[in-house]
Order: structure tokens, then sequence, then C-alpha cells
């Protein structure tokens, strides 16, 4: 499968230092994310990267640095800002809306694009209905991408922890991401689900064009998918470079190598 | 519903997306609502209607509000008393300041009102959850109370807020009798049903549901929980007033402020959790429970009793005798 | 000046008060994180056992001294509270365990109605009296500095003694004993306690008793103070805005926050009520408690709410 040319810096971090009362969750932290790559983030747990995620995307606003994107720089993001500009995510732990249906959770990532008012929501004439079935449409192309046809209806709280994890990545990719920002998609999976996820990232890179970043606890996974990746340990930064560079690293050697599962 | 269905396929999205997807269903509940206009008061006498079948459906209204705000957006509200008594007063003032308001239109216009402050009073929903937006939405409740018992502009100056309403008329049509009251609420309890399951079911119905299950979530996926929450009050106080509006003009036909206390925000608060929060059909099933089942207890209880106690005296003796 | 002063002193001590049944709701809410809405019921069901078997053991067992009958009408009263604990855990909390804030409340809420019918039906519905020596003329402080003095009412500072004493045995048990410890643990999480051993439906019975005897001394107070009538479980809707101004979790937000709510209504409805036709008293209370929660939305005191993703 033809793979896109990774094209020039999108996502630039600079400077970041995250605290909560005495904990340096982020300590100083610069990077930067080319379009079309896969980026990944790795290093023990608590070294901070969910955190960097989130201040990313505005969950947390960090006391220090800024973060550009395409050009434009910010202090501190603001979630919906972040969303528009068409950064999406997946979370650690599955932050799905456990009494909706796959459907409706998917549909959910489609709620910038939905103009018509709560009036003609209301009465379902017109705009309203055709809206309604176009971006049922869009996400049906995404539960066939996913395979998981034959559960669109389930309420998510009763799926398996592997098919949740795909209904996440569901509901980011329904909002048509140009940054896709990917906590841990592996966590929990046996080898086989993995395989499957990991093909599923790399098809939203190379078909719907998407920037990936990445969190992984996966070795393998990480060498083999990702173009760049950044080591964080205890809030800092101790390698960035590609996997052979940083699999060399002294310091994240001796930091820290995880072991392929 | 309480069942699956198999075999019925759906070619376009539109049929797969509406409210009753499984022809028996929609079968079912036309029947349903036809039985309910024609078929009931053939078989109803004046005391059902009064006692409960009128009570049912204004109540069922106020639950289907109420339901949006607390079922489907999990905002805890103490304070529908409150919207019901701003439905019912402002409505009344729009009647009686105004020559020739339409009664429909009064109700309409009383709605808007609660509206107006279902959105006042929800603003702390954007900095509190949970027990403590509960507790805080009692501060409307009692200061509702309050208003319509002293601010003497709010009652056109009658003493107490105690106020009357008569000779409601629809467009020529007056509503006197038992069942022109009940096809009248039942009209609105129709109408209004049908508005609130679009609108669950659509964008805005997902957003509320994503603020209730993860409201940090909805955030990063670009969804406003400003929009999201004031927009569930909004809809929520509306429904409600209306509602309140019916049970004055309607059902009381003359009220004080105490018909709209802190036991009526209670009641609602049973149907709907009673009923199935999040559920347009339950927080009716619940208006039916909470209704019928005092009245049931006081008529039946005594009978099942007394039934139950010479059944036993029965088989007791019959030991003793063998 | 003078008037100021008694108005803020009435209002310390009614704020009292409040703290003491707030501390019941505060309670019971940190140790199995249910909220209790019967707390008011409770208050007066406790008063009405209290104030009805002061008056009914003299007759049936013959005696006359009066210590004697409040002492023993407190024990049977505290008893009966117990009673009621063990019902509640046994009947209605055991099978809600881990179900949402909406409908535990809705089952207190439940409990309460049945409380309310229960001490009707077993106690009457007239007004008693609870007499338990209180002094009932009020005094006159500082008479050298404010002319005429400072009227304070006698009853109202036993009473406020009496609350205080309460708070610092129950704090000193919360924070001291093993069973303090335990109730805690399972405020935090029912599920985690359980699976280290700690028996919940005891805890649960522990709370509830330790709540109905705060709810029998509450009860006692305010019985003494302004007679045993069915207003008083309406008390329980005074003391919300206390808790929720103090935060739910904390003790001493109970009682900061009872002083603060005293204060604040006895202060509006004198200085305020006259401009806006009065009665301004409980809603002002509410007020008071959602301004504050707009910038602390924990309360004062209570714990910040943090969501991981």
């Amino acid at each position: 499968m033809a793979k896109r040319e990774i094209g020039d810096v999108i996502l630039d971090v600079e400077n970041i230092s995250l605290r909560f009362g005495g904990v340096n969750a982020l300590s100083d932290i610069s990077f930067d994310v080319r379009e079309h790559e896969v980026r990944a983030i790795i290093g023990p747990n608590g070294a901070g990267k969910s955190s960097m995620l989130n201040c990313i995307n505005g969950v947390y606003q960090p006391q220090e640095g800024q973060i550009s994107f395409r050009g434009n720089t910010f202090k501190h993001m603001n979630s919906r800002q972040v969303a528009e500009m068409g950064i999406a995510r997946t979370f650690q732990n599955l932050a799905l809306f456990k009494g909706m249906s796959v459907i409706d959770n998917i549909m959910t990532g489609r709620n910038l694009r939905i103009k018509s008012n709560i009036f003609l929501q209301a009465l379902r004439i017109g705009p309203a209905e055709r809206e309604e079935s176009e971006h049922r449409e869009y996400v049906e192309q995404i539960i066939d991408f996913l395979e998981i046809q034959a559960h669109r209806k389930t309420p998510v709280g009763q799926l398996p922890y592997g098919l949740q994890k795909r209904v996440d990545l569901g509901r980011a990719l329904a909002m048509e991401p140009q940054v896709l920002l990917l906590d841990e998609p592996m966590a929990g999976m046996n080898m086989e689900e993995k395989q499957d996820m990991s093909r599923f990232i790399l098809d939203v890179n190379e078909e719907f064009g998407s920037t990936i970043v990445l969190i992984e606890h996966d070795m393998g996974v990480v060498m083999d998918i990702s173009d760049r990746v950044v080591v964080l340990d205890y809030g800092k930064k101790i390698g960035d470079g590609t996997p052979e560079e940083v699999r060399a690293n002294e310091d994240v050697i001796s930091a820290y190598l995880g072991t392929s599962h | 519903m309480f069942y699956r269905e198999n075999g019925q396929f759906k070619t376009n999205y539109k049929a797969d997306q509406q409210i009753f997807a499984i022809t028996q269903d929609r079968w079912a509940v036309l029947a349903l609502i036809a039985f309910a206009f024609i078929g009931v008061p053939m078989m109803v006498d004046e005391y059902l209607f009064r006692a409960i079948l009128i009570p049912f459906l204004i109540l069922a209204l106020a639950a289907v509000g109420l339901n949006i705000l607390v079922g489907y957006c999990g905002q805890l509200s103490l304070g529908s008393g409150a919207f019901m008594a701003i439905g019912a007063y402002g409505a009344y003032n729009f009647i009686m300041r105004i020559e020739g308001m339409p009664l429909i239109l009064a109700l309409l216009l009383g709605g808007v009102c609660a509206t107006i402050a279902g959105i006042v009073f929800g603003i702390p929903s954007l900095r509190v959850r949970g027990l403590y937006l509960a507790v805080a939405t009692l501060a409307a409740q009692f200061f509702w109370d309050w208003a319509f018992l002293r601010i003497g502009w709010f009652t056109i100056y009658t003493p107490s807020g105690s106020v009357a309403v008569s000779n409601l008329q629809v467009f020529g049509w007056t509503i006197n009798s038992p069942v022109e009251k009940y096809w009248f609420c039942l009209g609105f309890l129709t109408v209004f049903a049908l508005l609130a399951k679009n609108l669950v079911r659509s964008a805005i119905g997902r957003n509320w549901m994503a603020i209730r299950d993860m409201d940090v979530a909805a955030a990063v996926i670009g969804i406003q929980p400003l929009y999201a929450k004031l927009s569930a009050f909004a809809v929520s106080s509306f429904i409600i007033g209306v509602a309140g509006g019916l049970w004055g003009f309607v059902h009381l036909g003359g009220w004080e402020p105490a018909a709209f206390d802190i036991q009526r925000s209670f009641q609602l608060l049973f149907m709907v959790i009673i009923g199935g929060m999040g559920s347009i059909m339950g927080s009716m099933f619940g208006a039916a429970f909470i209704v019928a089942l005092p009245i049931f207890l006081n008529q039946a209880l005594p009978l099942l009793v007394a039934g139950w106690a010479s059944l036993s005296l029965r088989r007791a003796l019959r030991t003793l005798n063998s | 000046m003078a008037f100021f002063l008694e108005t803020l002193l009435g209002g310390l001590m009614a704020g009292m008060l409040y703290s003491l049944v707030a501390l019941g709701f505060v309670l019971i809410f940190k140790a199995s994180g249910v909220f209790n809405f019967a707390q008011g019921a409770m208050v007066l069901f406790a008063a009405l056992a209290m104030a009805r078997f002061s008056e009914w053991l003299p007759q049936w067992l013959g005696f006359d001294n009066l210590l004697l009958a409040n002492v023993l009408a407190f024990l049977i009263a505290g008893i009966l509270m117990f009673g009621i604990a063990w019902l509640v855990e046994r009947l209605v909390l055991r099978h809600l365990v881990n179900q949402d804030g909406a409908t535990l409340l809705m089952a207190t809420l439940g409990i309460t109605y049945f409380i309310d019918g229960l001490g009707q039906s077993l106690f009457g519905s007239d007004i008693y009296q609870i007499n338990i020596g209180m002094p009932k003329e009020p005094v006159f402080l500082l008479d050298s500095v404010f002319e005429g003095g400072l009227m304070v009412n006698l009853e109202d500072v036993y009473a406020a003694i009496i609350a205080a004493s309460l708070v610092i045995l129950l704090t000193i048990f919360f924070n001291k004993t093993i069973t303090g410890r335990a109730l805690r643990a399972v405020a935090d999480d029912h599920q985690a306690a359980q699976s280290v051993g700690i028996p919940l439906n005891h805890i649960w019975v522990v709370v509830w008793c330790v709540a109905g005897l705060v709810a029998l001394v509450a009860g006692m107070i305010w019985g003494s103070k302004m007679g045993v009538q069915f207003s008083l479980s309406t008390v329980a809707l005074r003391a919300l805005p206390v808790i929720i101004l103090g935060g739910l979790t904390s003790v001493p937000g109970a009682i900061i926050g009872g002083l603060i709510i005293g204060v604040g209504e006895k202060l509006s409805e004198v200085f305020l009520g006259g401009y806006v036709g009065g009665g301004i008293e409980i809603w002002f209370a509410y007020m008071l408690a959602l301004v504050v929660l707009m910038f602390r939305p924990q309360g004062l005191f209570g714990e910040k709410i943090i969501d991981r993703v």
C-alpha cells in the first residue's frame, strides 16, 4: 500500500511544563510532528505521556510553554477549538458514552458538522432528516472500515473491551481528523487484536491521510509502525528520533526498554 | 422494547432511524393513540377522567420534560415544581393582561417564561454537579415559592397568590366537560411527546447523553457543555412550564403557590426514576404508576386484604374441622 | 449596633443547631455515599419518641422524678433510633449497593415518608413538649458596654455547648478509632473496602446509628426550644444549604457552614426582609450557598472532584 509522503511540521510542542501541586508531570517538553507521519510517544508508566496528550487536547492547561498547530500558536488549548481544528483523540480508559449504542457513539463524532438547529431537529423535517441520513452514511463507512457492523445497535457498555476500543477509534475518525491522538490503543489486547488494531491505524494513516500521534507500550508495535519516536521519563524528554536511533540510545536503554509482548 | 426484531430489513437510513422501526410497534402505538382519542371516552366515566386520566396526562407531560433534563442530560433537578408554577402564573398573566389572548398561545408563552427562568437557574449546572446541583436547584424552588406568594405583580395582586381561571376556549370551542379537557391535554401530550422523541434521537439528544455519560470526553469531541446543558434546561423547562399551565388551567381551575411546591418536584422526580431515566415512554409509565397507585391502594387494598383474610380464615377453619 | 450584635449572636446559635442536623447528613454521606434525605424525619421521630416517653414512663412506672424520666426517655429513644438504623440497612440499603445518586436519593426520600408516617401513628400528631430543664429566660450580657446589655438566650448557649461537644466527640471517633477509619474507607469505595474485609453491613448500621444519635440530640434541643411538632421535619430542608455550602464530605464544613447560614438567615430576615415582604429566610440560605458554589463547586471544605481521562 502506498504510504503518503511525510510533509512539514504540522504540530509543534514547545517547552511545555505541567505541574499538579508539587508534582512535575511534564518538564520543558519540546518535540514536533510532521504531516502524515506516525509519531510514537513511549516511556514508563507515569512518565507523563497521557498528560502530554491532554495538554494538546485542552484537557489540561500547562503552566509554561506553547503549542503550534499549522502555524497558529496557542498558550492554552481549548477543547472545542482543538476539535474544530481537526485534532481528535482516543482515551486510555475508553471515555465512551456507555448509555448509547455504537452508532450513536460514533455519530457524536459528527457533531461539529451537523448544522441544523434545535427547532428543525424537533420537527425532524427537511434539512434535519437529510443531514441525519448523510452523517449516518459516513458513520456506516467507518463501521465497515472497523468491521463492527454486527454490533452497531448494541449499547457500548455491553461490548467486549477490544470492540470498545474500536468504537473509541471510530468516534475519533468520525471527526475526519487531520491529527489523531491515540492513547494506548492496544492496551489489554492479545496478539491477534493488536495486529487488527495496527492494521486499522496504518490504514487510517494511509487512506484518510491522518497524522498519528500514538502512545504505546508494546515495543514491537512501536518499532514496526512508527516513523519517529519520542521517549519520556519522569516528565522529561530523554530521546527523540527514528525507532532505530531511539533503540540504540543509552539513556533510553537504561531508563526503560520494554519487552515485546 | 421487550422483544428483538427479526426479519424486518430496512433499505434506507431514514427507515432505519424512524421512531418505531418495527412494523408491529408502529401499528400498536397508532392503535393505542386511536384508542386513547376515541375508545377511552366511550368507556370511561366522569370521575375517572377527573381523578386519574387528566392528572395522568398532564403529569406525564411534565415527566417527559423532566426526563429530558435528568434522564437524558444527567442534570439532577429538584426544582421542577417552580417551573410548573412559572408556566401557570405566566400563562395567567398573559391571558389576564392581554385582551383576546388565545388559550393555547398563552400556555405556550407561559412555557417560554419557564424557559427563560430555566436557563437562568440552569447556569449553576456549568460549575456544579451531582447532588450539589440537586440541592442548588432547590434555590429555584424556594425562591419561586416565595415570589408567587409575596410579589404581587406576578399574580396581578391577588391575595396570597391564589388565582382562578374560567371559560377556557380554543377557536371558539369551549372546553368545559371532562371529555373535552381530556382531549385538550391528550393533544398536548401527543404533540410534545413526538417533538421530544425527535429531539432525543437527533444530534442534540446525543449531545445531551454524551454530557450525561462523560462530559470531559464530550468536550474533547467538540460538544459545548454550555450549549448542551442550557438547552436541556431550556427544553425541559418549556415542557414543564406548559404542563404547569395545563395543570392550573385545565385540571385545577384555580390554584395557589402550594400547588407547585417541593412535594410536586419530588413527585415528578419519582415518576422519572420509576418510569425509567432516559426514556420518553418510561416517563409516561412512571406518571401512570404514581397517579394510579394511591387510588389503587385506597380502593383495592382493603378488598385484597379482606379477600386474603377470608381465604386464610376459611382454610384455618377447614383444618380445624377435619 | 447592639441590635446587630444580638441578631448576629442569635444567628450563630441557630446556626449551631443547623450544624448538628447537617452533621447527621455528612456522617452518613461520608461513610456510605448515601445522601440521607430522611435525616429530618429522623430528627422529628427521635424528638417525638423522647417527648412521649418522658410523658408516658412516669405514668406507666409510677415515679415522679423529671430527670429520671428524661434519661430513660433518652435511652429508649436512642434504642428506637438504633432499631430504625438496623431496619433501614437491612431492608433498603443492602439492596441498593452501588446504585447511582438519584436512585439512592429517592430511596431515602421514601424512607422519609415512611418514618414520618410511622412517627405519627406511634406517637400522635399533636404538639408535644420536651422539658430538659433548659432555662427559658433571656440573660443580658455586657451591659457595661451596651446600654441595657445584649440579650442572649441562655438556652441557645447551652444548646451550642452540647452541639459543640458532640462534634468534638465525633471528630475524635472518626479520626482516632479503628471503626472510624473503616467508615472513611467505606465512604471512599464500597467495593474496595469490602475486598479488604471490612464488613459493609455492620459499618452501615454503625453509621446510621451514629446519625440516629445525632438526630436524637438535635431533636431534643430543637424540641426543647420550640416544641415537638411536624414542622421539625422541614428542618432537614433548612440544613441542606449548610451541607452544600460546607461540602458534602466535611465535618468542619457542616459546622462552619451552619454558622454562616444561621447568621446569613437571621441578618437577611431582619435587615432585608422588611423591604421585600418578609419570609425570605429559606431561599436566602439557598441562594447564599449557591453563590458560594459558583466559586467553589465542591463547597468550602468539600473534596475536589477530579476527573481522570
